[in-house]
């Protein structure tokens, strides 16, 4: 079980920064279209927020943020996310991952672009959650 | 100048490695691993592989140092001695696989080298038509997220599904810790 640090100025950084670091995943997952980045990279450094709640304030505060089946459920819906965009493809008459077929009221290019996000939100959610969850487990003594 | 940063970084990135494997002190193995990862990003930055070295940034550097140092706080830092007999047969094993990667490396093209074949294969296709096919100006993430996005499906299953396993062998041994 990882305790909370004593540390009144650890606690309060941690909890200042938490925000700020996951708006930095969202910036960085949503401006993946434009500079390195991407979903991959917003999943893991939004998970980390979770870690650093956990190493910083205790697993019990950790516990009340998010437990582990809230992480299940999140990562499997972030597969899911990408599957379904995929399909909608195939629905919309393209093949199977093809944004341009997506039943999106914008021209194809446009289409494509948001496709891209879409996936690129799936992927952050299921590594965010893959991350987390690991933690989670990880901590807690046998 | 580039390729004396390049060299020392590699000197670097060797020094960490040993340092990872030959410490006694676990802490200080995986606090090395965590800055192994740090120089391998600079590397990749170095060469121009920008998404590559904020991944290895993120995830090498960041998220497997913890979840390292996360698992040490369920042993020791002490580690078991090291079995300091060489087999015989593994010394001109390594030296033979490392020369030979060494000859084999000579043959590489080089780095950014447009005639090399994986640039001209259906890669300048892509960084041709990137934008007016996706309006996404970072290639990468167009190749990786439409152009090959089959791939990165499989990917991301991988992961989630890695991760689950982890978690399930993880929740095995802490709810049954004889078993």
């Amino acid at each position: 079980m990882i305790e909370r640090h004593p540390s009144t100025i650890v606690e309060t950084f941690v909890r200042l920064v938490t925000p700020l670091v996951q708006l930095f995943a969202l910036y960085v997952l949503a401006f993946g279209h434009y500079s390195p980045g991407g979903g991959f990279q917003a999943g893991v450094i939004f998970g980390a927020t979770y870690i650093l709640s956990g190493l910083a304030l205790g697993e019990e505060t950790l516990k009340a943020r998010v437990n582990e089946r809230v992480c299940l459920a999140f990562g499997a819906a972030g597969v899911l996310a990408y599957t379904v965009t995929g399909l909608f493809g195939m629905l919309g008459g393209g093949e199977f991952l093809d944004y341009a077929a997506l039943p999106l009221p914008v021209d194809d290019v446009r289409a494509r672009y948001f496709g891209i996000l879409f996936i690129e939100v799936g992927v952050a959610m299921a590594v965010a959650a893959t991350v987390t969850l690991i933690f989670m487990r990880l901590g807690r003594r046998a | 100048m580039s390729e004396a940063i390049l060299g020392g970084l590699l000197v670097l990135l060797t020094v960490l490695a040993v340092l990872s494997i030959r410490a006694g002190d676990l802490l200080i193995a995986a606090v090395s691993l965590g800055a192994y990862g740090f120089v391998m990003s600079l590397i990749w930055a170095a060469i121009g592989a920008l998404d590559v070295a904020f991944t290895e940034a993120v995830v090498g550097a960041g998220a497997s140092t913890v979840i390292m140092l996360a698992a040490l706080l369920r042993t020791s830092r002490r580690r078991s001695p090291l079995r300091s007999r060489v087999s015989v047969l593994s010394v001109p094993i390594t030296l033979g696989t490392g020369l030979a990667l060494l000859y084999v490396a000579q043959g590489l093209p080089d780095v950014g080298d447009v005639a090399a074949p994986a640039s001209r294969h259906v890669s300048p296709r892509y960084l041709a038509r990137t934008l007016e096919e996706t309006a996404t100006p970072n290639a990468v993430t167009s190749v990786l997220a439409d152009y090959r996005a089959y791939d990165t499906l499989g990917e991301t299953a991988v992961i989630f599904t890695a991760g689950l396993g982890v978690w399930l062998l993880l929740k095995r041994a802490t709810e049954n810790p004889r078993q």
